[in-house]
């Protein structure tokens, strides 16, 4: 059974990804940046599925654990379409993004693959620990991936302020949630991870932050994101 | 095994991550010139702000009604203070330079604070404007 916290955090996050959408077209960035409002749209369609299940076979029941891993798996996907959407972005100019893609597409099934092999040779074959391991999986190769890609920025001199405030603000969440889901691999059984999914409101907010705040044109250099008081 | 490797380094990116978005974050702000009046009201004189002025910033900035969009960032930005807090206890004594580094990082966050404190006083004069109006 769900508490009145549990409520809250659900409409927290539900609420601020609609005001993302809805900042998203008010500032017309819903062509530059397609990704993202895919992204978005399909995090509030899980969102509301997830608790159409929750009221329908309760928090405890196996429909809804089977539910909350594998759209959790599929949104991180969805991630990784963002995430390849601003290396086409930085890369758009040197004509390789498209290697680029095809390339974090290989990883990615790669991740898939080697978790399911590593659930499928241990003695236990829950499919809840395959999704929770895959999540745990997909969240770090998302952080390497987004180290990777603000390694190029950083190396291109990419200097769109906008730009760099997204590619951060997906690296700060990939890395809390890879670093969660580790976590709850090692410390299966604690009461505190349902609240840690307070962490998904980081996303859309920051997003939201610099698609009101930052305009298109803003320009900043590196050397000045990597030590603002030169 | 795999899952505490997985943590570190998680962890550790995401101190990176986070640094540099607060970084970007004050970069951006330092763009802004302060206006007068926010100077005015919220008792900052002229000249580069100062690492303890953070606190009453923020206590100002909870007075403001909010345009939308910067409470989140103010808190990502007390977090990132705190944090700089906390490696200024450690190294103050060792280490007198990164102790005066990151008492300049410290005045930016407090510079970000009184930019959102200017963007919700203007908000504010807006709406008591367009109050005076109807």
């Amino acid at each position: 059974m769900l508490g009145p916290v549990d409520y809250l955090i659900w409409i927290t996050i539900f609420l601020v990804e609609l005001s993302c959408v809805a900042i998203l077209l008010k500032k017309r960035a819903f062509t530059q940046h397609f990704t993202i409002v895919l992204y978005l749209l399909a995090s509030l369609a899980t969102s509301a599925g997830r608790y159409l299940v929750l009221a329908t076979t309760g928090f405890t029941s196996n429909a809804y654990a089977y539910f909350y891993y594998y759209s959790d798996a599929v949104l991180t996907i969805f991630l990784f379409f963002v995430l390849m959407g601003f290396y086409s972005h930085v890369f758009s100019e040197m004509g390789v993004s498209k290697m680029v893609r095809g390339g974090a597409m290989l990883l990615l099934g790669g991740t898939a693959l080697i978790s399911y092999h590593m659930v499928a040779s241990s003695s236990d074959r829950l499919i809840t620990r395959f999704a929770n391991e895959l999540s745990q999986n997909l969240y770090f190769v998302g952080v390497v991936l987004t180290y990777l890609l603000w390694g190029a920025m950083m190396k291109l001199r990419e200097n769109r302020t906008r730009l760099m405030q997204l590619v951060l603000a997906l690296g700060v969440y990939f890395s809390a949630f890879a670093g969660t889901y580790a976590l709850k691999n090692m410390y299966p059984n604690s009461f505190i991870w349902q609240y840690f999914q307070l962490i998904a409101v980081w996303l859309p907010v920051s997003w939201a932050y610099s698609f009101m705040k930052v305009p298109e044109e803003a320009r900043m250099a590196t050397a000045r994101v990597l030590a603002p008081n030169q | 095994m795999i899952a505490a490797l997985i943590f570190a380094i998680s962890f550790l990116t995401l101190l990176q991550f986070f640094v540099t978005y607060c970084h970007s974050v004050i970069a951006a702000s330092r763009r802004h010139e302060l206006s007068e009046q926010a100077r005015e009201i919220s008792g900052v004189a002229s000249g580069p702000l100062r690492g303890d002025q953070f606190r009453r910033l923020v206590q100002l900035l909870a007075l403001c009604p909010e345009p939308g969009g910067d409470s989140i960032q103010v808190r990502a930005l007390s977090a990132y203070f705190n944090l700089l807090g906390m490696a200024r206890s450690a190294v103050q004594w060792t280490s007198p330079s990164a102790s005066q580094w990151i008492e300049t990082e410290r005045g930016g966050c407090a510079y970000v604070a009184a930019v959102a404190l200017d963007r919700r006083i203007q908000y504010s004069r807006m709406m008591l404007a367009q109050q005076a109006g109807h």
